[in-house]
This record gives structure tokens, sequence and C-alpha cells, in this order.
């Protein structure tokens, strides 16, 4: 088995979050990007596990998603705040700390 | 070409095809959707690597917790569920440039290292069930894990006091 094509998948996944968390303007959206970026490093972190026999890897990506559920939970309360106090999810609208 | 791998490609076009679809939908609540997609086919991947444990806990956590949380803050700000509205940014060729960046990057630097890499499928140390990992877990990992613990109650109750601004004004 070549784990090597794993690996190209979560380099693509990846790539997939980023040009999201660039493109997309709803805060929500740009939320959904970077869950996926943090999947695609899973996967390698998984990958890696396998390809050295450790479950080192593994024990790693449990603690990537502890922190990504901690994340989501903060970064949602913000979003909500935000939108309570400006009426939007926009991330073009959130400039006071511009110029 | 084995089974397994006949499988993986199965589940990496889905992977692929669905994330694009996060990222393309005009909908929020279809965006959302389709992450379940991406990540039930990233937990059949993880399950072809044997990390049966890491498999169900992306479900339980990711398919199960975090799309619904993404789901309610979704209905929480009101998003916009009709098609056409303006969720692109302006900045589509320097996103397309970074990201194109990124991919390119990414890919050459996986290749240039992995190009050999090979996994004897016989060898069986290293899988990913329930007790190697709980031994894992609880001998050498004892302390970040219960540091993770305090993370997550930090983020709770920063939460609660984020979302409720009358505390303290009364």
């Amino acid at each position: 088995m070549s784990p090597a094509y794993y690996l190209y998948l979560s380099a693509i996944l990846f790539t997939v979050g980023a040009a999201g968390f660039l493109l997309r303007r709803n805060a929500v959206v740009v939320f959904m990007c970077v869950e996926l970026m943090l999947n695609a490093v899973n996967l390698t972190l998984v990958t890696f596990a396998r390809i050295n026999g450790t479950l080192d890897g593994q024990i790693i990506a449990f603690f990537v998603m502890v922190v990504a559920a901690a994340e989501v939970v903060v970064g949602l309360a913000i979003i909500v705040t935000i939108f309570r106090t400006r009426q939007s999810a926009s991330v073009d609208d959130v400039n006071l700390l511009k110029y | 070409m084995t089974t397994k791998d006949v499988v993986f490609g199965a589940l990496g076009l889905l992977a692929c095809c669905s994330g694009v679809l996060v990222v393309t939908a005009r909908n929020v609540i279809h965006a959302a959707l389709w992450l379940v997609v991406t990540l039930g086919a990233l937990a059949a991947c993880y399950l072809l690597l044997t990390a049966d444990f890491v498999a169900w806990v992306q479900v339980l956590i990711y398919a199960g917790a975090i799309v619904v949380l993404l789901l309610f803050a979704a209905m929480l700000t009101r998003a916009p569920v009709g098609p056409g509205q303006d969720l692109d940014s302006g900045n589509r060729p320097a996103a397309a440039l970074v990201a194109g960046g990124v991919g390119v990057t990414l890919v050459t630097l996986l290749v240039q290292a992995f190009r050999s890499a090979y996994v004897d499928l016989d060898r069986v140390a290293g899988t990913g069930a329930g007790r190697p990992i709980g031994d894992a877990l609880f001998r050498s990992y004892v302390l970040p894990f219960e540091i993770a613990s305090v993370l997550l109650l930090a983020a709770l109750v920063g939460a609660i006091v984020l979302t409720r601004p009358e505390i303290g004004r009364r």
C-alpha cells in the first residue's frame, strides 16, 4: 500500500479549504473552510502514524480535534456577538481595526 | 491494484468533490451539509488507515457536534439561505493565486518526500483500536489530556460569557 496518495488527498483538501477561507465572505462558511483545513492536517497525521507503525500521530489527531472543538465554540460565540452588534455575519463588515 | 486502493480512490474523489462544493455552494446550509459528506469520507479514509477509534471520534465530534454547531450559528446569524447572495469576497484572483501556490507547494513537497514510502500491510503494530489508544493516552499523554480538558472547560465558560451580554450589568 502506498500512503502517498493519502498525503496528496490531504494536500488537495487543504488547498480547497485555503481557497475557501480567502474567498468566502460569510463568517460561518469561513469557519467551515477552517474545519476543512484542520481535517486535511488530521489526515496527514494519521497517515504518518500508519507509515511509522506507531500511535503518536493518531493521538495528536485527537488533540487537534479537541482544539478544533474549543475553537469552534469560541469562534461561533464571537460571530454571534458580532452579529448582534453589527447586524451582519460578513467578514468584510468587521472593519473597525482598519486604518 | 487492490480493493483498498479502489475504495480509497472513490473516497478521495468524494472528499475532493464535496470539499469543492463546500467552498462553492451559494447556500450556507448546503455548504454545511456538504461538509458532513467530506468529513464522512475522511472518516472512511481513517478506517482504511486502520485508525478505527479516530474514525468513530471523527463521526461523533465532527459530523455530529461541530456541524450541528455550525448550523446553529448559521441560523442565529440569519445567514442568507437563498441563492445569489453576495457570499464571495472581491479578491477572487488573489485568493486563487494564494491557494494555487499553497497547493503546488504542498503537492510538490509531498511528491518529493514520500514518493517511495511504502507500508507493509502485514505489520500489525500501530493499529488504532480503542485499547491501544487508551493505553497510550493514559500513560504517555496524560498531561496533554488533562490540559485539553481544562481547555474545553475554558472554551465553554468563554462561550457562555461571550453570548450573554447581560451578565455583570445588573
